[in-house]
């Protein structure tokens, strides 16, 4: 099923922007990277524009130009802190906008993140996701020495392939674990029963005995049903191992189309697996994922980015469309996607000191005239946003 | 009387926990988890001035007789994220935060310490315990992996790499010139190698140096293990001993530890938990702690705890009626899991035997024995009465301070904060306002760049 209301967006944190070079513009902070203030100022930047919620990204090795290993670069932004803590550093400071920290499977514990979503969703009043990665990066896998990950030589070799999917599967067993653990405490489980005295009623407290191949994890959590249930989990994807993980486990994807006819492929694809997961019935949406250069004139984008190449050295490239131009522009982009069957956008902004301006300051503005997008928070909670209902619990007696 | 200088008394204020301390039942009780709870709890400690808010962890629910223990309070939030929160709604209030080093990485745990103390500028602690059961390795990848009598070379291992990844950043390297394109100063910053019997790791830290260089360390376990542990890396110890002999006991004991690591007394803080009962007047106080007692022990309670040392199943036997006649089950398997009250029991034959003879001697009932066996508060009177004895206990070297445990949350803190701590202040012992900006400023610990600056001088 997809959902028909109208567009939703998002916006994607990741140190001073997603050019490489962003921290040498002058709108950028880099100093102030690793201060609660410098977070807390985005974020309040993306609630001023109403906007569904924010990403921040993560990663449990230094940050590197090379997708596999590190590349020990001096002149981009090196070190970052740990997303769930910058997103409940903000949640108090926050009263509508969803907080979205990247958590990575491959070497994390579903029991520790499972109670960590949970306690970002107590702490935002029902405003928490996590977007859900894996590493496949051998140094990564040393920081932890519990396993040894080979260097893959061929993305599309067959061993790559193997590794990539035996990543995913842990993920999704990952997500699995920290589903049925968040679902681990009926909401009515507290009693707090004078006469027998009796805190809980424990016949609502659930062992969650989830068995995989990669590990076991008993239950119940030691943290109840956070408000919104379920908290929301998103993934990113380019392929159809991931696809098959946001179909599987996911409230939310991100695909990265360049055109609207691959948008159009890949959500049949994702719908299809969807169905095939026995989730056709569930409300799943697809974001499109742009990189956007955003200016009221659109050659100042233009230039705004070809300096940013030069001072690179290099011409910017991603694994998203990367957009440069106007907001009425980017507007009338994502219409087209929309009719593709995206959605929803996760804007992944340049400069975020600028383009993340741009978007809750043109770009939402330009959006609302269209009457495409909210003019006010309607909702309480980031599923209520997304227009995702409050689930059942898979515990509780019919 | 010698012409000691006073001693300035260190307070924190622990949020009520997962046992029957938690008077749960009281009208005046709150939530436990919604945040709205620790944040009132949290600001009324910064708004008493206090060093730091407390918080523990156990990462399985308890269980007796094979059933999950529903008589006290039940469930709590991820320490990292309540912490990182908290550091929103409050300035200056350290934050301390248990972490097990068993079901744990230390790049991670490294991560979110580092992470937890830039955004909260520089508050974070962390108390670092162990734990070897495999119940509650049933929760993690690695199961119950660890032999007990490895718990403590493991936990010293694990604080040992992650001090070699704080230290991986010295702090300078982050040099963000626009004009010049340099953002590193060096490539290699946060660099690492660890190989040793626990753990074999290497790569880059991601996380720069934090304005602490690393959080403040504590550390809670009791044994002669825990003792050297302590002494040899712990900036602060959570002790259980809370009365003015067992106390000073425990203090001497500790402190002349220190010398072996080559360490000053100054530079391991002893802060036993404490629990209170405040009222106008004395009387009034012994009455309320009274009325306290009875809450914390209801009839069920009473039972469970009696299981503690039977090792048996008591829900047959009558809370007010005798003790039971039968002889605890001293099997290696304990009724109990998850919980570290068990131990304290080394041999309940004996126990068994010393409690029937008191409640025959007394007429107890097994609610009433539990009671008067249970503990007392530690401090219990009018504000003056407890601001005096807590000063006195300071300076008669029993502690550095306290870790005070209120029953009620979140607003069990409350009257001590508004009656007791202007009576401490008043007496020149506890801060009228922060006078540096992190927990090491509160707790007068040096950065442990100065340190190492001093040990180099020095040798």
């Amino acid at each position: 099923m997809s959902p028909s209301s109208s567009l939703h967006l998002a916006v994607a944190l990741d140190g001073t922007g997603w050019h490489p070079a962003s921290w040498r513009e002058p709108a950028a902070r880099p100093r102030e990277l690793f201060t609660a203030g410098y977070w807390a100022d985005l974020v309040a930047e993306a609630e001023r524009g109403l906007l569904d919620f924010v990403t921040i990204e993560d990663g449990l090795g230094p940050q590197s130009s090379h997708f596999l290993d590190p590349d020990e670069r001096t002149d981009q932004v090196r070190g970052r802190l740990d997303a769930v803590l910058i997103a409940s550093r903000i949640a108090p400071l926050t009263r509508h906008i969803g907080l979205v920290p990247t958590v990575v499977a491959t070497h994390t514990e579903p029991f520790h993140i499972s109670k960590a979503i949970a306690t970002l969703d107590y702490v935002s009043t029902g405003r928490a996701g996590l977007r859900v990665q894996i590493t496949a990066r051998p140094n990564e896998a040393a920081h932890f020495g519990r396993r040894t990950i080979s260097p893959i030589e061929a993305y599309d070799s067959p061993e790559a392939q193997e590794l990539v999917t035996d990543l995913f599967d842990e993920a999704a067993d990952h997500v699995e674990a920290v589903r049925r653990l968040w679902d681990s405490w009926e909401d009515d489980a507290e009693i707090r029963h004078a006469a027998t005295g009796r805190f809980i009623d424990r016949d609502k407290l659930h062992y969650i005995d989830f068995e995989g191949q990669h590990f076991s994890v008993k239950g119940p959590s030691i943290t109840p049903r956070p408000p919104q249930g379920q908290p929301l989990v998103t993934a990113l994807g380019h392929q159809t191992v991931p696809y098959r993980l946001i179909a599987r486990q996911a409230d939310v994807g991100y695909v990265t189309p360049h055109d609207v006819d691959q948008a159009r492929a890949i959500v049949a694809e994702i719908r299809a697996e969807q169905e095939t997961a026995g989730r056709a019935d569930a409300l799943l949406h697809v974001f499109g994922d742009l990189v956007v250069f955003l200016d009221d004139d659109p050659a100042a984008a233009a230039a705004r980015r070809d300096r940013l190449d030069a001072l690179a050295g290099e011409p910017y490239t991603s694994d998203a469309r990367v957009f440069t131009g106007s907001p009425t522009q980017l507007a009338d982009l994502l219409g087209e996607f929309q009719v593709a069957g995206i959605t929803g956008f996760r804007l992944r902004p340049a400069v975020l000191g600028h383009d993340l301006p741009a978007i809750t300051r043109g770009l939402v503005p330009e959006l609302q005239r269209r009457g495409a997008f909210r003019t006010a928070y309607e909702a309480d909670t980031l599923r209520g946003l997304l227009g995702l209902a409050r689930p059942a619990n898979r515990y509780a007696a019919v | 009387m010698s012409s000691k200088p006073l001693k300035q008394i260190h307070l924190a204020a622990h949020f009520p926990g997962v046992n029957n301390t938690t008077v749960w039942s009281a009208p005046e009780a709150g939530s436990h988890i919604e945040f709205s709870s620790f944040a009132h709890f949290a600001r009324t400690a910064e708004r008493a001035k206090f060093d730091f808010l407390f918080l523990a962890e156990g990462l399985r629910l308890r269980e007796q007789g094979g059933k999950i223990y529903d008589l006290d309070v039940v469930g709590r939030p991820d320490t990292f994220t309540i912490l990182a929160a908290l550091a929103a709604v409050t300035e200056h209030l350290g934050l301390t935060g248990t972490i097990n080093s068993t079901f744990n990485e230390p790049y991670e745990v490294a991560r979110q310490f580092a992470s937890l103390d830039h955004l909260s500028g520089g508050r974070s602690a962390w108390n670092v315990v162990t734990s070897w059961d495999a119940f509650t390795g049933e929760n993690f990848r690695r199961g119950g992996f660890l032999p007990q009598a490895e718990r403590y070379s493991r936990a010293k291992e694990f604080l040992a790499t992650t001090q070699e990844l704080f230290d991986s950043w010295h702090g300078d390297e982050i040099l963000a010139d626009q004009a010049s394109g340099v953002f590193l100063r060096d490539a290699k910053a946060g660099s690492f190698v660890h190989t040793g019997q626990h753990f074999d790791i290497h790569g880059q830290f991601n996380v720069p140096r934090s304005p602490q260089g690393r959080p403040v360390i504590f550390q809670a376990g009791d044994s002669e293990e825990g003792r050297e542990f302590a002494a040899s890396s712990a900036d602060a110890i959570f002790s259980r001993y809370a009365t003015l002999t067992e106390g000073q006991a425990f203090y001497t004991d500790v402190k002349n530890r220190l010398a072996r690591y080559g360490r000053r007394h100054d530079q391991l803080l002893i802060l036993p938990a404490a629990s209170f009962a405040l009222a106008d007047t004395d009387a009034e106080a012994e009455e309320l702690a009274r009325i306290v007692r009875r809450q914390q022990v209801s009839g069920a309670t009473a039972l469970k705890h009696l299981e503690f040392v039977w090792n048996r199943d008591l829900s047959s036997y009558d809370p007010e009626g005798p003790l039971p006649d039968i002889d605890p089950d001293v099997s290696d398997d304990h009724i109990s899991k998850g919980r570290a009250q068990v131990r304290m029991y080394r041999d309940p034959l004996a126990t068994a035997r010393e409690w029937r003879e008191l409640a025959a001697a007394n007429n107890w009932s097994i609610r009433d024995l539990v009671i008067h066996t249970g503990n007392r508060q530690n401090f219990i009177g009018s504000p003056e009465t407890i601001a005096r004895t807590i000063n006195e206990f300071v300076q008669a070297d029993a502690s550095d301070g306290f870790i005070l445990v209120p029953h009620i949350t979140p607003t069990g803190l409350d009257a001590f904060a508004d009656k007791v701590v202007p009576l401490l202040q008043e007496q020149g012992v506890f801060r009228t306002d922060y006078e540096g900006p992190t927990l090491r400023h509160h707790l007068g610990l040096a950065h442990p760049d100065d340190v190492q600056d001093e040990q180099r001088v020095a040798s």
